[in-house]
């Protein structure tokens, strides 16, 4: 139940709790306070937009970090990440195996402001050994979604 | 000038769902529920497949009877979900869709003025093809207190000594009926002891909702007198490739592919190599297209019912049923005013056979935002038309 309920969330978090009861063979009430679970036991962790910013004329900048790190003894990794991705401008941040150790993914509104970010905010930081920074051209797909205009209906109206 | 037409032909009446695509495609704006195919894109790893095959120049034929790395796949895909033993090189043939393997498999089978058992509400193809072949078409009403299976009695009221075939058209197109292993076990009786052959259509096998699917072929003394027809459209949205097969006695199925041979020569080669990979690695996505299919089934039951379009629940297939009877509507009444009035294309319930009167079929495979626009307008045109 549990993973059938959020597999039906993944693609889509507006459907109501009432269609999502009929559809897994539940009941309102039960998958209501299911889902209030797994957001308590943080297994959902939020309900963002996905929004192609693309198509928005607004200024808007992402750019990928490469950041190799030294982890701290007894800590490993998760403090200095958590010191990444504490700051605001900061939307992803994983620990990778192979040539470098952070993925830092951050936004901004301007190609300065993330350069600025980079050299002010975060290469400074003593455990940061070495940055490389690259910018997004332009996104595809994204959270298993393509961000291209969706195709239409091509089947016929009626068929047998 | 004499008539250039066979007297077969003209007794072959137009599709009904013919008719009825004339009147829709005239009203541009329409949201239908009315299409008989899956709304998911072949899954990518499939497509992939088939361009791969175009790049790496298979353009040729196949041989008759089809790819044996195809064969070979499918005779392991049937042993490992229905239980059914095949031997690729002498019972198995590729088709161009399972209508194909329909049509031959009556060809092969019938001499004049053998009988078949159809019953309907079915597949528009049975009844037709049956005529062309030579065959006399018998049809079984299916009713609504059986939740539209096929009982022993109704074969044993229609068989006389000219009946030769049952069809088998289960998980049922427009229905959405199942048998389950209980309803097959009279079945299979009967059709042992009155000496028939069955041709069961189980094209949309991977689709039924919380029970397996059970094969008529698999009962003990059927494998011989059963020629099973599936395909790639439904289970792996496949429908413009137009790839299907037959498996079935070695005997029949020689004489199927002779006239495969003639008539088609082989199935599309691409369509066959990327059929190879729907078999080889396509389980999880059928696996998440039926339960994409059962949230949307059990919506649709629950708001049809809801709003007095009685609806009995389907396990199989992507349609649901429901009955229009309350309005005091014909079929074709009902679907003509919704379109008409509200936009929505369904088709009569008598598309599939004289029977399908006072039913509408309805299909899920659409997404759940054009599922529930159209359900709101069906529950407007209800509402207004209410007696």
């Amino acid at each position: 139940m549990r993973r059938r309920l959020l597999e039906a969330m993944d693609k889509n978090s507006k459907v109501s709790a009432a269609d999502l009861a009929l559809m897994l063979g539940s009941t309102e009430e039960e998958v209501t306070a299911l889902i209030k679970t797994l957001e308590d036991e943080a297994v959902i962790c939020g309900y963002p937009t996905l929004i192609n910013w693309d198509k928005v004329e607004c200024e808007r900048v992402t750019a990928l970090i490469e950041v190799k790190v030294t982890p701290q003894r007894g800590l490993g990794f998760d403090r200095i990440a958590e010191r990444i991705y504490k700051f605001h401008e900061v939307q992803s941040v994983y620990l990778m195996s192979g040539g470098f150790d952070l993925t830092v993914i951050i936004t901004g509104k301007t190609l300065g402001e993330v350069a600025n970010f980079v050299s002010a905010k975060l290469a400074p930081m003593d455990a940061v050994q070495s940055t490389a920074t690259h910018f997004v051209l332009k996104k595809y797909k994204e959270h298993g979604l393509p961000l291209v205009q969706e195709s239409h209906d091509e089947r016929m109206l009626i068929s047998p | 000038m004499r008539n250039p037409l066979s007297d077969t032909i003209t007794k072959v009446k137009p599709s009904g769902i013919r008719k009825f695509f004339d009147v829709v495609s005239e009203m541009k704006d329409a949201i239908s529920l009315g299409v008989g195919e899956p709304d998911f894109d072949t899954p990518w790893h499939i497509r992939e497949e088939g361009i791969y095959s175009l790049e790496k120049g298979k353009t040729f034929y196949t041989s008759n009877s089809g790819l044996k790395e195809l064969k070979i796949e499918i005779c392991n895909y049937l042993l490992r979900r229905f239980g059914l033993s095949y031997n690729f090189a002498t019972e198995t043939i590729v088709t161009v869709g399972g209508s194909e393997a329909i049509d031959i498999a009556l060809r092969v089978m019938l001499n004049p003025g053998d009988e078949v058992l159809i019953p309907q509400p079915s597949y528009v193809s049975y009844h037709p093809c049956t005529i062309l072949a030579g065959g006399v078409p018998v049809v079984i009403e299916l009713k609504e207190e059986n939740d539209f299976k096929l009982t022993k009695e109704q074969i044993l009221g229609a068989i006389t000594d000219k009946t030769k075939i049952l069809i088998m058209p289960f998980p049922n197109n427009p229905t959405g009926s199942i048998m389950t292993y209980d309803d097959l076990k009279d079945i299979a009786k009967v059709v042992i002891e009155k000496d028939l052959f069955v041709i069961s259509d189980e094209i949309y096998a991977e689709l039924t909702y919380g029970q397996d699917h059970v094969s008529i072929a698999s009962f003990p003394g059927l494998k011989e007198r059963t020629v099973v027809i599936n395909g790639f459209s439904k289970a792996y949205a496949m429908t413009g490739w137009r790839l299907g097969y037959a498996v079935g006695p070695a005997n029949i199925l020689e004489q199927m592919i002779k006239v495969h041979q003639f008539a088609i020569m082989c199935a599309p080669t691409n369509s066959q190599y990327a059929g190879i990979e729907a078999l080889k690695n396509g389980d999880p996505d059928v696996q998440m297209m039926r339960e994409a299919y059962d949230g949307r089934r059990k919506l649709l039951i629950h708001a049809l019912n809801n709003m007095g379009l009685k609806t009995f629940e389907p396990f199989g297939a992507f349609y649901v049923f429901p009955s229009v009877k309350s309005l005091g509507m014909t079929s074709e009444e009902f679907a003509t005013k919704l379109l008409k009035e509200e936009k929505v294309a369904v088709v009569p319930g008598t598309a599939f056979g004289d029977c399908g009167e006072g039913f509408l079929r309805i299909s899920y495979a659409y997404s759940i935002d054009n599922l529930k626009i159209a359900l709101e307008r069906i529950e407007k045109f209800v509402e207004r038309h209410k007696k």
